[in-house]
């Protein structure tokens, strides 16, 4: 079956519910999904941020510091990390005063990818593309 | 026939989407569709054993062995139980426990995918 592509849309903001959360750690399962999977299939998720899911992606957080949990922002990290793309929209990133500045990125940890602040264009080009949509 | 998979996120009491998502899987099933569901979030709850089925509150267990009874596969994430005090002894037999890979392995294998969003 080869590879299929899905598109995780994040549309609550973090922290308020745990599914806007849960939308990251599925889409980082994709690492370990191949253990499951007939050889040469694969799953390749592309993680979007709209509407008031651009909310709680800043840099800086303090979530393992005051409440003992992982933050949103290591999170985020360890998708850059295992080359997740993930796709923030740019419209409402404007839209909440939020500038790109405050995306985090995992230089620090070695990454590659980074976070792709976009136009909603391109995200609804992931949607398009994929075999699947995950609405989270 | 197809495969449908289900993922459903959503508190087994509060709300009736739990009950809708389980609804909707009978009539796949009894349609002769292969039916997949994965459990996160808070729905992971109603996979513990021994409900009492009180009639002002929507019941899982009742539902998920007569669903596991005809077919459908049923998985847990095992973080999202155990981190909410339910451990596997205390589950409903039959009733898979995985992670969330479980779920993107059976999306992949699926001709239809819904996600069925919680809290």
């Amino acid at each position: 079956m080869g590879d299929v592509k899905l598109a995780y849309i994040v549309q609550k903001p973090q922290y308020k519910g745990e599914t806007s959360r849960l939308a990251i750690t599925h889409a980082i399962a994709y690492q370990t999904v191949e253990i499951l999977l007939d050889d040469g299939d694969t799953v390749t998720p592309t993680l979007c941020f709209i509407g008031e899911g651009v909310l709680g992606l800043q840099k800086g957080q303090k979530a393992m510091d005051f409440y003992g949990i992982t933050s949103t922002e290591t999170h985020i990290k360890n998708c850059l990390l295992v080359d997740l793309d993930v796709l923030v929209c740019k419209e409402d990133l404007a839209k909440y005063g939020i500038t790109e500045d405050l995306m985090p990125d995992a230089d620090e940890m070695g990454a590659d990818k980074k976070i792709r602040v976009a136009p909603f264009s391109e995200i609804q080009k992931a949607m398009e593309d994929a075999k699947h949509i995950l609405f989270f | 026939m197809a495969t449908l998979t289900i993922g459903c996120f959503p508190g087994l009491v509060g709300n009736m989407t739990y009950d809708f998502a389980l609804k909707l899987a009978e009539a796949a099933v009894n349609k002769g569709h292969k039916v997949n569901i994965w459990f996160s979030g808070n729905a992971v709850g109603s996979v513990k054993a021994h409900q009492k089925h009180l009639k002002d509150y929507s019941t899982g267990e009742k539902h998920l062995k007569a669903l596991i009874e005809k077919g459908v596969e049923i998985c847990t994430c095992e973080a999202c139980t155990v981190a909410r005090g339910i451990q596997k002894p205390e589950g409903i037999e039959k009733v898979q426990w995985n992670a969330m890979h479980w779920y993107l392995a059976k999306i992949h294998a699926s001709d239809r995918v819904l996600q069925i969003g919680g809290e």
